[in-house]
């Protein structure tokens, strides 16, 4: 009996995802019409957050490089952007876009050292290198040292004459540098190049005996995350129009809340980083008056959280539900010859074995 | 003769750096688990040992007697409690729980002791200097702490290849499944292991209040310090640890005599060097 295969990505919840996410874009798109200038102020937090996780994602849950010193290229990324305004006056906009390169150059040398640990010993490899920076810059003076520096009214009022005006470019820039990394990581993943990722993560031997390449796909992961990271942080440091090296390389701002987040909402998944961003958010405007308080409830939440549900609401929502938002996994259906029209699922693994194929329409194997 | 005496200091600085490491590579030793929360552990210690001094007004080094038991109970009640149930094939789990327990430590102590700066007080101790030929002078406490370190490392070592205990550790740290099968409890030996890397810890974290000021958020620093102190010397080997500190000691006190902002940095810089240079540290595993 011969079958004909075909593989189907997507689903209807992705399709009616797919629209809603454009509605969506489109109400974002015009927010700085009818929101406040506090709305977009929480709005470009929001974007760098989503945006580091999901970057930290791609790195950790889809290429299994465990880094907790992110906030390296955070804070370098800030660090570009006063150096390259106050001291050759680049447009800060501008600037925001260099400063990701610039990251990522100095991610080879960082990756070419700390790429000689394993697991657990290259996350804390990672860290000690952003303590490298962070020390660095606290001994360059002409960028106020220790202390920290703001950026000059001129250079902030080159962005915009107004402070509307000023809000609703680094509004846009927030929300073009958000599409962009989710297109970017959207694009990876969907590429021949994405299913290396997902290879080395479960198993380095097996993904080099089927032919990855892993040294070179994970340094040019590390590559680009580094430079889309970079990007987020001189947006960061540009809402902020103040930088210092203790905020700008901070480990718990930039690196422990962003892993709450993915691991809140679901790490290996494309909406975790999404849904775990939404429950941060809600978590700081209802609790963050509460102040340590509110840090301890959140380290206490991601113990409970990793010891109970270690997939995060997302992996929640996938199995029970089958639910997934961007269609990134690959479902196998076989269909028969003879009624072409009548669609049988069955398991993946009859792809080797043709002939041992399940009951129709029982299971649907989704390969990540 | 002033070089000389800047690499003495660092040396026995070198000593409470392997305490600090000590412990950490122990627990990484037997089940594979990097604690985040390490370095919040040893200023929870020293707070620890503050409240008990201000309370019983005892010396700090006595508060030891309170201090590590404490310590110990937590490690054993936070092992089963917590990191049992995160360990596995995945680094991850572990790697989140520890970071989660680190914000929750560093929080609470904030919570409770504000951010202000404290110290241990150790009376003459502090000061007590013993004068060597040439001029110079070593404290008696950085002595004090550098054969503690030794004499901790020594106790490890004992314990570790000579007692029925230790070969338990390390035959669950040779592969957990087939120690299970000859009848080893791998939770309870796991809660154990972190008990005593929590009983070095809490010596760590009294020597480090007499030493400097600390305030909540120092944690992180001696979390990568303990680290840094592991890879130079090479993982799995206790005396590699104490060479690694001694280094990274030398290292940091050479560097702010070139100028006090580069202490630390110094440190990083000379443990990045060597892991380009010699990933593999400079003393194999102990077998």
């Amino acid at each position: 009996m011969r079958e004909a295969v075909c593989i189907e990505r997507g689903s209807r919840i992705s399709r009616f995802f797919a629209a809603f996410g454009l509605l969506i874009l489109v109400l974002l798109i015009t927010a700085p019409f009818y929101g406040g200038r506090s709305d977009l102020y929480l709005l470009v937090e929001i974007f760098s957050y989503l945006a580091l996780a999901s970057l930290w994602n791609l790195l950790a849950g889809y290429t299994g490089l465990v880094s907790i010193g992110q906030q390296a290229f955070v804070g370098l990324g800030g660090y570009t952007l006063f150096a390259l305004t106050i001291f050759f006056g680049l447009p800060p906009l501008l600037a925001v876009l260099i400063a990701g390169p610039v990251a990522a150059v100095l991610a080879i040398p960082t990756a070419w050292v700390i790429f000689r640990l394993r697991g657990a010993y290259f996350a804390i490899g990672t860290w000690v290198v952003a303590e490298v920076y962070r020390l660095i810059f606290a001994q360059v003076s002409a960028l106020g040292g220790g202390s920290g520096t703001s950026l000059p009214t001129q250079i902030i009022q080159s962005i915009a004459p107004t402070r509307a005006a000023r809000d609703n470019l680094i509004y846009w820039t927030g929300l073009g540098l958000i599409v962009a990394v989710f297109a970017v990581i959207y694009l990876t993943l969907r590429l021949r190049w994405g299913l290396a990722l997902t290879a080395i993560r479960d198993s380095e031997p097996a993904a080099e005996s089927v032919g990855v390449d892993n040294y070179r796909t994970k340094f040019l992961i590390y590559f680009l995350t580094a430079g889309a990271t970079g990007s987020v942080g001189a947006l960061i440091s540009l809402q902020k129009l103040r930088i210092s090296p203790d905020a700008a390389f901070s480990v718990n701002d930039w690196t422990a809340f962003v892993i709450f987040i993915v691991v809140i909402g679901g790490i290996g998944r494309m909406e975790g980083p999404l849904i775990g961003t939404i429950v941060f958010f809600l978590l700081r405007e209802f609790f963050a008056s509460l102040g340590p308080w509110y840090l301890m409830l959140l380290g206490a939440f991601a113990v409970v959280i990793t010891l109970t549900m270690p997939k995060g609401i997302a992996g929640l929502l996938a199995e029970r539900f089958d639910l997934q938002l961007f269609p990134l996994r690959r479902r196998v259906h076989f269909l028969e010859q003879k009624s072409k029209d009548s669609t049988s699922s069955a398991s993946a693994d009859a792809l080797e074995r043709p002939g041992k194929r399940q009951k129709p329409g029982v299971s649907t194997k989704n390969m990540e | 003769m002033d070089l000389v005496s800047a690499v003495l200091d660092g040396i026995l600085l070198g000593g409470l750096y392997a305490l600090f490491g000590a412990g950490l590579s122990l627990i990484f030793g037997v089940m594979r688990l990097v604690n985040i929360a390490h370095g919040d552990l040893i200023v929870l210690s020293a707070f620890i040992a503050l409240v008990l001094t201000a309370h019983l007004g005892v010396h700090p080094l006595v508060s030891l007697v309170l201090v590590v038991p404490l310590m110990t109970l937590l490690g054993y009640g936070l092992q089963r409690g917590v990191f049992n149930r995160t360990l596995g094939d995945d680094i991850l789990p572990p790697l989140l729980a520890s970071f989660g327990v680190s914000v929750f430590l560093q929080n609470a102590l904030l919570k409770i002791f504000s951010a202000d700066s404290q110290r241990l007080h150790a009376g003459n101790l502090e000061t007590l200097r013993v004068d060597l030929p040439g001029g110079m002078a070593v404290g008696v406490l950085p002595c004090l702490m550098f054969f503690v370190a030794v004499f901790v490392i020594c106790g490890l070592q004992l314990l570790l290849y000579h007692t029925q205990l230790g070969r338990a550790f390390r035959s669950i740290s040779d592969d957990q499944e087939t120690a299970q099968l000859m009848g080893i409890n791998n939770a309870h030996l796991f809660g154990l292991a972190m008990a005593l890397s929590l009983a070095i810890v809490s010596i760590a974290g009294v020597f480090l209040g007499i030493r400097t000021n600390f305030d909540p958020s120092i944690g992180p620093t001696r979390l990568i310090f303990a680290f840094e102190a592991i890879i130079i010397g090479g993982l799995g080997n206790l005396w590699g640890t104490l060479v690694g500190g001694v280094i990274l000691g030398v290292a940091q006190t050479l560097g702010a005599r070139i100028n006090p902002g580069y202490q630390i940095l110094a440190g990083h810089i000379v443990f990045l060097t060597i892991l380009t240079l010699r990933p593999q540290g400079f003393f194999q595993r102990t077998r």
